[in-house]
């Protein structure tokens, strides 16, 4: 069976501000979507919504993950049904180690059944392909005992993030700007992860300001969000028509959403004036 | 929370079942409830000690009637005449293992100290009710001179060391609660590492309450001579029971020239538990004394561990941990007293408040005239996990020379929203990741602890993350 990851007309607001207004949008295994679109238009919002974190308001719509309604599932419960988002900014937690989180992770993932408290995935096994992960990805095996991102740098924040991909295997993957911040044998290094999974395996969304994740990974679809809407989709040619002029088109295209997303960007540079 | 063990304990923390059973206990003594001189004199003749030691507790006990209860700290509602002062399981103390009694081996067994034995082969003592029991030390450090006895016998064995010593670091006048034990202390440790000896593995104890309304009161004095090191470990954990317990210890430290001593304790207390220990060091040259402190449970615990630093070069440090859930008040903190020029101090303190639990930071940093070039440096971080629980800091700093070095950081914080979800994300269910949050929060401290507390450690947090949120 092909699985389908599937968005219905998502509306989805923070304090009563609206951020998406109406996305739609479709993912079968085996296929890459590639999204783009300006600085505040929605995209890590997206991502951040698919994957459940509780501080976003659906207020229209649904998300299904093959038949089951995500929306009512918890973030970890998401995670064991076979989703992962790679995060555009990592958190990271002090006093936990990589390797006892990744355990878990993996071991929760694998298992979805399992109740707390039962045992995890046996240590020399998980060490083993955890080494072996980390190898591919030229991580220095240090990082096993580093607390979970904690003075990590940009780039080495999102090779880790492409190492739980690898170990956790999810049946989608959103990639939220993976890509910046690594270098250009790290994006090669990552790619080859993806390709391991196996393309074909996996449903991915890669959300992009580059072409370096592209170019191995061509999308079979290009989506481009504005003002919270997805609002052109086309092939590998629209992302490399955007990296080589930018959204003067499609904002000319689209004004009512370009208004929109002026005014989310304008709102948040207020915001931050005053904080500030 | 702890009361709630039996009938809400998952699978996965079995073993810290273990420590919630009452075994049958026999006293063969035990003196009546309250406490008066008669009861105080009794206590003393007993133990067939010295008049000079019987004395002193009756002039503690003078004491004690004398002071008012703190005015500060927590709320502490005890009737002191409703409390047992003496109990004494058995009349013999076991050197060895065979010795024992099997009705308190069970309850040793229980607690694995057999298997920290084997770990460590050397250093088990314990405690049961007020009189250790069994006690034992490997061979080669009796040879290098180290003692290392329950207090009641080097009272009999060393009474010159005692004399000296006992009591010179907290007088019965120092609070209220140091003249109760002063008054009425059973038990405890008593160390004396000779100049030079350096001991390489910790030294341990086990302490336990065990008979209801049974007050105790152990008295530990530890003396680390001119370069001699010793790291003095202390785990204690209580049954629970349905009425008040009182806890009061007095615990003494003398590090000399250039020696360096480290007392850890984990305790964790059942929910009714007053828990109200004095402890205080006093570095001499060169000297080095870290306290490393965790307190889970009780119902109130009040404790800051002193470091008093007298000759330059002395060092103090203090890690602290609390743990306040519900119906729980931890009134920890430190206390650095820089008496001489070129000392240096740490403060650490960690705390975690949940489900209605209060934890206060206390700490007293004070720089005496003429204590130039002093560092001193302290940290405080609180994470509370939901918005009834509750979490003060309350700092002192007494600064009497201005060419000083002082430093205070505080923080507080709530559990993250978004680390939450980070985890979340990753396949985590909402507790296992509070809990691997809070884990995190205290690593700090769990790493400076031997191997087998640090899993301790780490299963009790687990524990008190059990039961309801909110
Ligand atoms: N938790 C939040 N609280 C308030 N505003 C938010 C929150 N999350 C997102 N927003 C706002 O919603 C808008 C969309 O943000 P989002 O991060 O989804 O944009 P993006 O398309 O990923 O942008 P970028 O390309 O810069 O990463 C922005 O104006 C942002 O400030
Ligand atoms: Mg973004």
């Amino acid at each position: 069976m092909t699985h389908t990851l599937k968005i219905e007309n998502l509306h989805v607001a923070v304090d009563g501000k609206e951020i998406l207004r109406g996305v739609d949008l479709v993912i079968r295994q085996g296929e890459t979507h590639a999204l783009m679109g300006p600085n505040g238009s929605g995209k890590s919002t997206l991502g951040l919504v698919i994957a459940g974190h509780p501080g976003y308001e659906v207020t229209e719509g649904r998300i299904l993950l093959d038949d089951q309604d995500l929306l009512e599932m918890d973030a970890d419960e998401r995670a064991r049904a076979g989703l992962f988002l790679a995060f555009q900014r990592p958190m990271s937690i002090p006093g936990v180690r990589m390797a006892d989180f990744l355990r878990h992770a993996v071991t929760n993932v694998r298992n979805p059944e399992r109740k707390e408290g039962e045992d995890l995935i046996p240590m020399r096994e998980f060490r083993r392909e955890l080494k072996e992960k980390m190898e591919q990805l030229n991580i220095d095996p240090e990082f096993a005992r580093r607390y979970v991102n904690d003075g990590f740098s940009g780039g080495e924040m999102k090779r880790a993030e492409i190492l739980q991909l690898a170990m956790l295997q999810p049946k989608f993957a959103i990639l939220d700007e993976t890509d910046s911040g690594l270098d250009a044998d790290a994006v090669r290094l990552a790619s080859k992860s993806i390709a391991e999974i196996g393309r074909e395996k996996m449903g991915l969304l890669i959300i992009t300001h580059h072409d370096k994740l592209l170019e191995h990974n061509p999308p079979d679809f290009t989506h481009v969000m504005l003002g919270g809407k997805i609002v052109e989709t086309g092939g590998p040619e629209l992302a490399r028509e955007l990296h080589q002029h930018g959204y003067e088109r499609i904002r000319a295209a689209h004004p009512e959403a370009d208004r929109a997303n002026r005014q989310m960007v304008e709102q948040d540079q207020n915001e931050t004036a005053t904080v500030g | 929370m702890a009361t709630d063990l039996q009938t809400t304990a998952k699978p996965d923390i079995g073993e810290i079942n273990k420590y919630d059973f009452r075994t049958e206990s026999r006293p063969v003594f035990k003196a009546r409830k309250g406490l008066d001189r008669e009861i105080v004199a009794q206590i003393s003749e007993m133990k067939g000690e010295p008049d000079w030691m019987r004395d002193f507790r009756l002039k503690s006990l003078e004491i004690f009637n004398a002071k008012p209860m703190p005015t500060w700290g927590g709320d502490i509602d005890v009737d002191f005449q409703d409390i047992y002062y003496y109990l004494k399981p058995t009349d013999k103390h076991g050197r060895s293992w065979d010795e024992v009694p099997q009705e308190i081996k069970d309850t040793f067994e229980r607690l694995g100290i057999p298997e920290a034995e084997r770990k460590f082969l050397a250093g088990v003592k314990a405690q049961f009710e007020s009189e250790v029991v069994y006690g034992s030390l490997k061979e080669d450090l009796a040879k290098q001179g180290v003692i290392f006895l329950d207090t009641d016998t080097a009272l009999k064995e060393h009474p010159d060391l005692m004399r000296e010593y006992f009591g010179t670091i907290i007088p019965p006048s120092d609070n209220k609660f140091a003249a109760l034990n002063s008054a009425v202390w059973s038990g405890g440790s008593f160390i004396y590492v000779p100049p030079g000896v350096k001991i390489d593995f910790p030294l341990q104890a086990y302490f336990r309450i065990n008979a209801e309304n049974m007050g105790q009161f152990e008295r530990t004095l530890i003396i680390v001579d001119e370069g001699a090191s010793v790291h003095y470990v202390e785990g204690c954990t209580a049954p629970m029971y349905s009425s008040e317990s009182l806890h009061s210890a007095v615990v003494e430290i003398i590090c000399k020239r250039g020696s360096r001593c480290r007392y850890t304790t984990i305790q964790n207390w059942a929910n009714n538990i007053y828990n109200l220990v004095t402890k205080r060091a006093v570095a001499y040259q060169d000297a080095t004394m870290e306290w490393v402190d965790g307190n889970l449970g009780s119902k109130l615990t009040m404790k800051y561990p002193a470091v008093y630093m007298m000759e330059p070069g002395a060092r103090g440090e203090i890690l602290s941990i609390a743990f306040a859930s519900k119906g729980q008040h931890q009134d920890a903190g430190a206390k650095l007293v820089h008496a001489a020029p070129h000392t240096t101090g740490q403060i650490t303190s960690k705390s975690i408040s949940k489900n209605g639990g209060r934890s206060s930071y206390r700490g007293l940093v004070r720089v005496n005239h003429g204590a130039k070039h002093s560092k001193c440096n302290v940290v405080c971080d609180a994470l509370i996990l939901d918005p009834h629980s509750r979490s003060d800091t309350y700092p002192y700093i007494e600064i009497m020379d201005k060419n000083v070095s002082i430093g205070h950081e505080a923080s507080v914080s709530r559990i993250g929203e978004e680390q939450l979800f980070y985890l979340m994300s990753r396949g985590l269910t909402e507790h296992e990741a509070s809990t691997m949050i809070v884990n995190g929060f205290i690593e700090p401290l769990v790493k400076e602890l031997p191997m087998e507390y640090a899993v301790e450690m780490n299963r009790l947090i687990q524990l008190q993350m059990e039961g309801s949120v909110g």
